[in-house]
Formats: structure tokens, C-alpha cells, sequence
């Protein structure tokens, strides 16, 4: 119980925790929602992009944190766009070769956590004035609340889209033959939209209670 | 030139690269304010992915490709996957490049275009379709097309946002859905409404 009380009162975890939900980056901040609609058609994919991202963010932090004492500062946005490429370079290789079904899904969004704000508004805001634990732990954080709302958006619009979750069928098949049908506008763009908006909705109201 | 009609119109309405692919979205909530500042950021968009798209095509099909390095003795190497880095220096460069050219020659662009220049080359929009134009296989003038159709439907969707919001002002949303929420559904109403146009081909 002492040593719990420890943990959660301790820096890191409140690094940790801020960003998963008072200060969600996708619904709060508002920053890398360009991938996070793209890829959430099924939990599958958008299970993958959040480890990614996680990884990239958590790696991508602790890195420039460590460097953060010798990046001129004129140069320092050229710097972490480096960094935060060959990272990405990585991440998307390694699904290359071991994902690679789930990586031509995810087509061009994997290399596109290089310009996700999430990822450059960390190392700027975090990293460049923090030590490297600390970081690692914030772009965990914030990788686990980006994941968050990536996954909620993928379990509603597979569910709801197709019926199924992660590839296997749910909904029964009694239900299809009493007449229920997929909603094939969930697999569409713009349901994605409407979703946030209303998950962002949902969450403002129940952070002001 | 029923093909280059037909990338140039996919581009600006069905496969439009904010509402069908959801690229550029961070600039699009923060500046679809003002629709000021939504005309400047468009035409800067516009600008900036007709000149970088083709540029990376150069690129990618003479350094980058497999095999891209045969005029230099090299038929076997493969820097592919270079691609992501090669293209993000590029963007950030040429935005560079684009901003002391429109400097030097007209003050009057500058002063209108001037701001928005560095912000844009974090904008996923950019980059996605660079990266999109190689995915899809396009040859040079059709990369040139796509980025300039891009662009062109990027600022379809920024003006068209900015110019609903200053209507929004007056209406009555419920706590917590004014701001982010009701763009975000606004969004998705605009997305519905460009996918009308489907199947439209020459």
C-alpha cells in the first residue's frame, strides 16, 4: 500500500497519466488527428499505429532529451525532424518485413508520424526541457492517450461498420437473419469525423464534473 | 488528357486529401477560424504542393527508386527506404527556398504568404501526398497534377470551414460541443457532402 502510494505521487506517473486523460492529445489538444481518422477503420490497424506511434514518441523524446544540452538551438527543428525520420524509417521496416499485410493497410500513415504534431510538439514542449526518463515516460503517455482514442474510434466504427472486432464476427448471425444490417456509412470518412466530435463531446462534459 | 482532368478533379472533391484522408487536419481546426487567414494558408498549400510534389518525383525516380541509380553504375541499389527522410528535408527546404524567392520578388505575396510558409512544412497534407504519388505510381505531369489538385481541394475545405464557422458563432451549441467538437462533426457533414461527388469520371 506505502509503495503504492509512492508510485502514484511520483513525477513519472503523473507524466504518465496527465496526457491519457486531463490533457488527451487527440481530444484536448487537438494535435495528430490527421492519422488518427485515417487508420481506424479496424482495431487492427489502429492497434499497430498506436504501438508505433507510442514507440516513435517514447524513443523519439528520450533521444532528443539526451541530445537536448548540444542541438544548437537555431538548427534544433531540423535536429528532431531527423531524429524523429530515421525513427520512423525503423518503425515502418520492421512492419515491412514482419506485418507486411497490416503495413499495406496502413499504407502511407506510418511515415506520416513524422510530420504528427503529437511527436514534434512533445520534443519541443517536453523533451528539449526535461531529463530523458521523464521524457521517455511523457511520449509513452502521450502514446497511450493518442492509442486511447484510436481504439475507441476503431472498436465503434468496426463494430458498428462491420460487425466484427479485430477481424472476427461478433454481432450472430440470428441477429442478421431478424433483419439487423452493418451501418456501411461507418466504414466511410466522414463517420470518422463525426465520432471524435462527438467522443470529444462526451469527454468535456464528464471532465467538468 | 482525359486522364490528368480526371487525377485533377479525384483530387479536389472525392479522394479530397483533408476529407477523404484526413491529411492537414492540425492546421485545419487552428486556422479554419479566420477566413483570412484560411485564403492565405490555401493559397501558401496550393503553392507550396505544386512545386514540392513534382520535385520529389525528380527525386524518388532518379536517386531513390530500385534501381533509380543505373545512370551512375548502380542498377542494383535500392535507397527506397530513404524515401521518408529525403522527402521531409526536401519539403522543409523547398519551403525555405519558396520563402526568400517570394521575398526577394514580391513583397506583396510575402506579406500575405510570409507566416504561413514555416508552418507548412509540418503539415502532414505535404508530405502525404508526396508520399501518395509514389504509392499510386503516377508519372511526372500527373504528380504535378495531383499535387496542384490537392492543394487546390485542401483550400476547397479550409475557406469552405472558415466561412461555416463564422456562421457557427451565432448558433446555439450545446457546452462542451462548441470549438473542436462541432468542427469536427461540421467536418464530417462537408466529407459526406464531397463524396456526393463520386463516380463523376470524363
Amino acid at each position: 500500500m506505502v509503495s503504492k502510494m509512492k508510485i502514484t505521487k511520483s513525477k513519472a506517473y503523473k507524466t504518465f497519466t496527465n496526457p491519457i486523460w486531463g490533457n488527451n492529445p487527440v481530444s484536448i489538444q487537438m494535435l495528430g488527428i490527421c492519422s488518427a481518422l485515417a487508420v481506424t477503420v479496424q482495431l487492427k490497424t489502429a492497434v499497430v499505429m498506436s504501438l508505433s506511434l507510442a514507440l516513435v514518441v517514447a524513443f523519439s523524446s528520450m533521444i532528443i532529451s539526451l541530445l537536448r544540452k548540444h542541438i544548437p538551438r537555431d538548427i534544433r527543428i531540423l535536429v528532431e525532424l531527423a531524429i524523429i525520420a530515421t525513427l520512423v524509417i525503423v518503425a515502418d521496416e520492421f512492419l515491412r518485413a514482419f506485418f507486411y499485410d497490416i503495413s499495406k493497410q496502413l499504407s502511407v500513415f506510418v511515415g506520416l508520424i513524422i510530420t504528427n504534431c503529437i511527436v514534434m510538439g512533445r520534443a519541443e514542449a517536453f523533451a528539449l526541457s526535461n531529463p530523458p526518463h521523464l521524457a521517455f515516460v511523457d511520449g509513452l503517455g502521450n502514446g497511450a492517450g493518442y492509442g486511447s482514442v484510436l481504439v475507441t474510434v476503431a472498436f465503434i466504427r468496426e463494430l458498428l461498420g462491420s460487425g466484427k472486432l479485430f477481424g472476427f464476427r461478433v454481432i450472430p448471425e440470428s441477429l442478421y437473419a431478424a433483419g439487423y444490417e452493418d451501418m456501411g456509412f461507418m466504414l466511410l470518412a466522414p463517420a470518422a469525423f463525426i465520432i471524435i466530435g462527438l467522443l470529444v463531446w462526451l469527454q468535456k462534459s464528464l471532465a467538468r464534473d | 488528357m482525359n486522364d490528368l482532368i480526371n487525377i485533377f478533379l479525384n483530387s479536389v472533391f472525392v479522394g479530397n486529401i483533408l476529407l477523404a484522408y484526413f491529411l492537414g487536419m492540425c492546421s485545419f481546426v487552428a486556422v479554419s477560424k479566420n477566413i483570412d487567414t484560411a485564403i492565405g494558408l490555401g493559397f501558401a498549400v496550393v503553392f507550396v504542393l505544386t512545386v514540392t510534389t513534382p520535385v520529389n518525383w525528380l527525386i524518388y525516380h532518379y536517386l531513390l527508386a530500385p534501381g533509380a541509380l543505373a545512370w551512375a553504375g548502380l542498377p542494383d541499389m535500392d535507397l527506397s527506404y530513404l524515401k521518408l527522410i529525403t522527402f521531409i528535408v526536401v519539403i522543409a527546404t523547398m519551403v525555405q527556398v519558396i520563402e526568400m524567392l517570394i521575398d526577394r520578388f514580391s513583397s506583396a505575396l510575402y506579406a500575405a504568404l510570409g507566416v504561413f510558409l514555416p508552418l507548412i512544412a509540418v503539415n502532414c497534407a505535404i508530405l502525404g501526398a508526396a508520399l501518395f504519388m509514389v504509392e499510386r505510381d503516377y508519372n511526372f505531369v500527373e504528380s504535378t497534377v495531383y499535387g496542384f489538385g490537392s492543394g487546390v481541394g485542401w483550400m476547397l475545405a479550409i475557406v469552405s470551414m472558415a466561412a461555416i464557422r463564422i456562421k457557427l458563432r451565432y448558433a446555439n451549441t450545446p457546452k462542451g460541443l462548441e470549438g473542436y467538437g462541432i468542427t469536427m462533426i461540421v467536418t464530417g457533414l462537408m466529407a459526406m457532402a464531397f463524396m456526393l461527388f463520386s463516380g463523376i469520371t470524363l
